[in-house]
């Protein structure tokens, strides 16, 4: 019998170069650990990514590996998934190169629903280029770019993905790798494109940017844990979510002998489009930060529809000889 | 009027139109029949940008040109002799491409007020007098056509839409070709439809016919005799250039034994070949519709790495997007055809028009030092070859190569002899070699993944999904010898001199220039690339004829040049090279060869004429102004 893996078969001989400190190092262990779990075969798993400091994460994986151009990871997997549909594809994607140049390719990634896992790293920053604001940065972010603070209104990749047609949209924590690991799962599970955006601390350029519902000692308050038909409860049950149906909004109410019943509590439907709107929208700092599975909703992913249920797709059939003599032919003696 | 037979065995017959007239399937149509008949042709469809301009306006004129002869046709014709013109807009747009005394047939029931004022005409071309140098047949074909057709009940719409086939009739009586295999066709073509859309096209076919032979008329309208035209014995059809690299494609890919991925983004005129590739499933194709030209060629990038062969296409404005990604498939030895159909530019410039332009964007256009393999079609034919040794060169090297055509080949049609899919040698791709796989050593398998052949320096295909041989890839500098990334200065040397190297080494596995017409030295040779070769030929042809000593050298390989090219042209005294552009293949055999050459550049959106270079040969023939003088 053949030893169980461990995250160290899934290391690389190269030498990992990030910051000390970069919320980078705990994402990567977090995936060796769960694609040992899994039993990942490395010969047919590939991470494909763009340019970023989180885009490094391919040369540190054992398995195949492409660190391609900005923002184009997305296409790139999709012209290998296709060629191979086999293949286990992995698309690691900063926020910058996934939402600003990337933004595009993410978009059609996702609608058309290519079987990937897309792990977006979110620091709210470009930490490679040493800095500058990014498309998630909160308004009035400072950076070397935008010494008196940014202006621009930033993107919300969870909602970004749902507005894209994501059938699966998933949050995690990267120092929380209890809880992201089973994400991480499920997205390898899924049967489509499964975006999830991970919560990454830059240590350099962007410091405890998330401390606020990060930070173990405070979690508890903070974080709400979506699981599908449980009640989106948090602070150890005293605290839930309840819909407000006159003004179709989610309110934060105390649950049991103070407050209300734990029934009038919503229960987390990921199936639930128009609840995963309202939790992938919920307003920062007011609310706890809604993690896990957030919504999915599986449908025919891409490359299985190019390969089985296209008419016209890839089955060799037919002889280039015969095709040449397609239509009028004449001969000359 | 009695039968015409040419003294150049060739004649140039161009149809007319409104955008919505049928006259591209008018001109198809005839052009099968001159297949049928034996004859050799050229044609060249001119349509407008616009999807449907107004009707009756100048720019809405579509045309279709055809030059058939009973001997070797290498252009669509500098002037055509005859003029089908379906409505005043296109007697104007067309009456100054003709010659004094060609011959054109008007469809007199369009040429009223309304028709005249919509093509801002302010008098009746037929009575200014500016037709008289001439000669005019005036036929009511919309009238014609409508009592042709009554019989069978048509809406009034329905049967107007049937004068491209009385026109198409008269026009077959006028080339004493059988009008049989239209009829099949046309019975193939509108099996789908209600039934008396056929019967009405087919009415309409011969009456136009009828209409034309009938015995008073016949004195009017000529009969031209066009025979068959010298060709090898063999299986011929007509093909497209958009055609010809479709099925070049595919068959690269049987040959390979690997799936094709094509990867593109419409735009004009490169959208033809996705349009046909999209129909070839059935030969182990797949094509992929990206959102844009930078995901189409970072898709098959992917399908490279993935083990197809990535294919990706485009025309000049969407190839520049593709740079960034081109790069990157140099940079990590994978495989990569990227078809340039170029286009009249800069920027989006004349979509539906032809150049030659993006030569240096092919041979020059990327950041850094990025050289890679050029080849360009010389005729639609011919891309069917280029197209598998653009393939083959991409496998065994290793590295994106360039596959240049441009909108004159790929909607030009002409007869093609079929070739023999046993006479091409099968695309190998290098295998990665040793025992390397499995090891658990990973020293030993990078060296093995990057381990170049040592005559093409292409490396192995190595693709995920094969056991034991998990690697990375990126566009980082890499170790030559590990694939590991690299800042080292000596290495990032090495690794310029390898691509490079690259490059020059697909010199060692293509022909030596050869000299297609005239001896192989001597006082002036006439050399081009890619679809000005009819056009050079041609005028080549006649040159020699008039007896100057003229040679035609025509290059296929741009990047690298034929290891034998500058020895070959420096026994000509002069070099003349027309080209649709400024200057740019001037450029590079100055660049690459040290060589000085004449340049003749044309910008205009439409091919050479013959006459232009010939006028250019014999301007730049040593001593001809002399002698004249
Ligand atoms: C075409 C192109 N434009 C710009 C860059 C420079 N660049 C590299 S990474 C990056 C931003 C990375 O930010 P993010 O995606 O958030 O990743 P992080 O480094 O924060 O992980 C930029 C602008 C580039 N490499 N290529
Ligand atoms: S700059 Fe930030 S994101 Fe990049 S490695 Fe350093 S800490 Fe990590």
């Amino acid at each position: 019998m053949n030893k169980p893996l461990t995250a160290k078969d899934f290391a690389t001989d190269q030498e990992v170069r990030w910051c000390p400190g970069c919320g980078d190092y705990a994402i990567l262990k977090c995936v060796q650990k769960t694609l040992a779990d899994v039993e990942a075969d490395p010969n047919k798993t590939v991470f494909v990514s763009g340019i970023g400091c989180s885009s490094r994460f391919p040369y540190y994986m054992n398995a195949y590996g492409f660190h391609t151009i900005h923002g184009r990871a997305p296409a790139f997997a999709t012209g290998l998934k296709l060629a191979n549909p086999e293949l286990d594809v992995w698309l690691v994607t900063g926020d910058g190169d996934g939402l600003s140049i990337g933004g595009n390719h993410l978009l059609h990634v996702l609608r058309r629903n290519l079987d990937t896992q897309i792990l977006l790293f979110n620091n709210e920053i470009y930490g490679l280029t040493k800095g500058q604001y990014s498309p998630t940065s909160r308004v009035g972010t400072r950076s070397p770019s935008t010494p008196t603070g940014s202006i621009d209104a930033p993107v919300s990749p969870g909602a970004f993905a749902l507005g894209a047609n994501a059938r699966f949209i998933a949050r995690g924590i990267d120092t929380d790798a209890k809880n992201l690991s089973p994400v991480l799962k499920a997205a390898r599970e899924f049967k489509g494109a499964a975006f999830v955006e991970i919560f990454q601390n830059c240590i350099v350029y962007n410091k405890d940017r998330f401390e606020d519902f990060v930070a173990k000692k405070t979690a508890a308050e903070t974080q709400i844990h979506c699981e599908h038909g449980k009640p989106l409860l948090f602070a150890k049950g005293e605290k839930g979510l309840k819909l407000n149906t006159s003004t179709l909004t989610l309110e934060i109410v105390d649950v049991g002998d103070n407050g209300v019943p734990v029934e009038d509590v919503l229960v987390h439907d990921e199936t639930n489009r128009v609840m995963a709107q309202m939790l992938l929208t919920l307003p920062m700092g007011s609310y706890p930060m809604p993690l896990g599975v957030i919504y999915r909703d599986p449908a025919t992913s891409f490359d299985d529809a190019f390969t089985h249920h296209h008419p016209t797709q890839r089955k060799r059939t037919g002889k280039v000889a015969d095709a040449l003599r397609k239509g009028s032919v004449w001969k000359k003696n | 009027m009695g039968k015409i037979t040419p003294e150049n065995q060739s004649v140039v017959v161009r149809f007319a139109g409104d955008s919505g007239d049928g006259v591209q399937l008018l001109g198809s149509q005839f052009a099968e029949s001159t297949a049928l008949a034996g004859s050799d042709f050229s044609t060249f469809p001119d349509f407008p940008a616009e999807i449907r301009a107004p009707v009756g306006t100048t720019f809405g004129v579509s045309a279709f040109q055809i030059n058939l002869g009973a001997r070797r046709i290498s252009t669509a014709g500098d002037q055509p002799d005859v003029l089908v013109a379906l409505n005043p807009a296109a007697l104007k747009v067309n009456l100054p491409l003709l010659q004094k005394g060609a011959l054109i047939v008007l469809n007199t029931d369009a040429f009223n007020e309304r028709n005249f004022s919509k093509a801002h005409i302010t008098a009746d071309p037929r009575q200014t007098g500016e037709l008289d140098d001439y000669q005019v047949i005036e036929i009511a074909i919309s009238t014609q056509t409508l009592e042709a057709v009554k019989p069978h009940g048509l809406s009034k719409s329905d049967a107007e839409q049937c004068k491209n086939f009385w026109a198409l009739g008269a026009v077959l009586w006028m080339f004493g070709r059988d009008r049989k295999p239209i009829v099949e066709w046309a019975t193939k073509k509108f099996a789908k439809k209600p039934s008396e859309i056929l019967a009405g096209n087919l009415a309409a076919l011969d009456a136009g016919h009828a209409y034309a032979e009938t015995a008073e008329l016949s004195a009017e309208i000529p009969q031209f005799v066009i025979g068959e035209a010298p060709m090898e014995a063999g299986e011929y059809r007509s093909i497209t250039g958009a055609e010809a690299i479709a099925l070049g494609l595919a068959a690269a890919g049987e040959l390979a034994g690997r799936e094709i991925m094509f990867c593109g983004y419409p735009i004009t005129p490169a959208s033809s070949i996705l349009h046909h590739l999209s129909k070839m499933g059935d030969l182990g194709i797949a094509t992929f519709q990206a959102e844009d030209e930078i995901a189409a060629c970072c898709a098959a990038i992917g399908a490279s790495f993935g083990g197809a062969i990535g294919v990706t296409s485009s025309s000049g404005p969407g190839i520049a997007l593709k740079t960034e990604a081109i790069g990157l498939g140099m940079a990590v030895e994978l495989p990569l055809v990227i078809v340039n159909s170029q286009r009249g530019g800069p920027s989006t410039g004349l979509p539906t028009k032809t150049e030659q332009s993006d030569l240096y964007q092919a041979v020059y256009g990327r950041n850094a030092d990025a050289p890679l393999p050029v080849i360009a079609a010389a005729g639609p034919g011919d891309c069917f070859d280029a197209a598998i040794e653009a393939t083959r060169a991409a496998i065994r090297h290793m590295t994106p190569v360039f596959l240049l055509t441009d909108g004159y080949i790929a909607n030009a049609a002409g007869p093609w002899e079929l070739p023999n899919m046993d006479d091409y040698e099968p695309i190998l791709s290098n295998a990665v070699n040793g025992d390397a796989a499995g090891k658990n050593n990973p020293t030993e398998l990078k060296k093995a993944i990057w381990n170049r052949d040592q005559s093409s320096l292409g490396r192995p295909w190595v693709a995920p999904g094969m056991e034991g041989l998990a690697h990375r890839i990126g566009g980082l500098e890499k170790d030559i010898e590990t694939g590991d990334i690299s800042y080292d200065a000596a290495n990032h040397q090495a690794m310029s001199d390898l691509r490079a190297k690259k490059v020059a080494a697909v010199a060692e596995f293509i022909p030596d220039q050869e000299v297609e017409q005239g001896h192989t030295k001597g006082p002036l040779a006439v050399v081009g690339w890619g679809s000005t070769h009819g056009a050079i030929w041609r005028a080549v042809e006649e040159a020699r004829n008039e007896g100057l000593d003229v040679a035609q050298v025509h290059l296929r390989w741009l990047s690298p040049l034929p290891k034998n090219l500058r020895r070959l042209l420096s026994d000509y005294d002069r070099v003349l090279l027309p080209e649709m552009n400024m200057g740019q293949c001037a450029t590079l055999l100055r660049d690459k060869l040290g060589l000085n050459v004449i340049q003749l550049n044309k910008t205009s959106g439409q091919p050479f004429k013959v006459a232009e270079i010939l006028g250019a040969i014999r301007e730049n023939y040593p001593g001809a102004k002399q002698a004249a003088e």
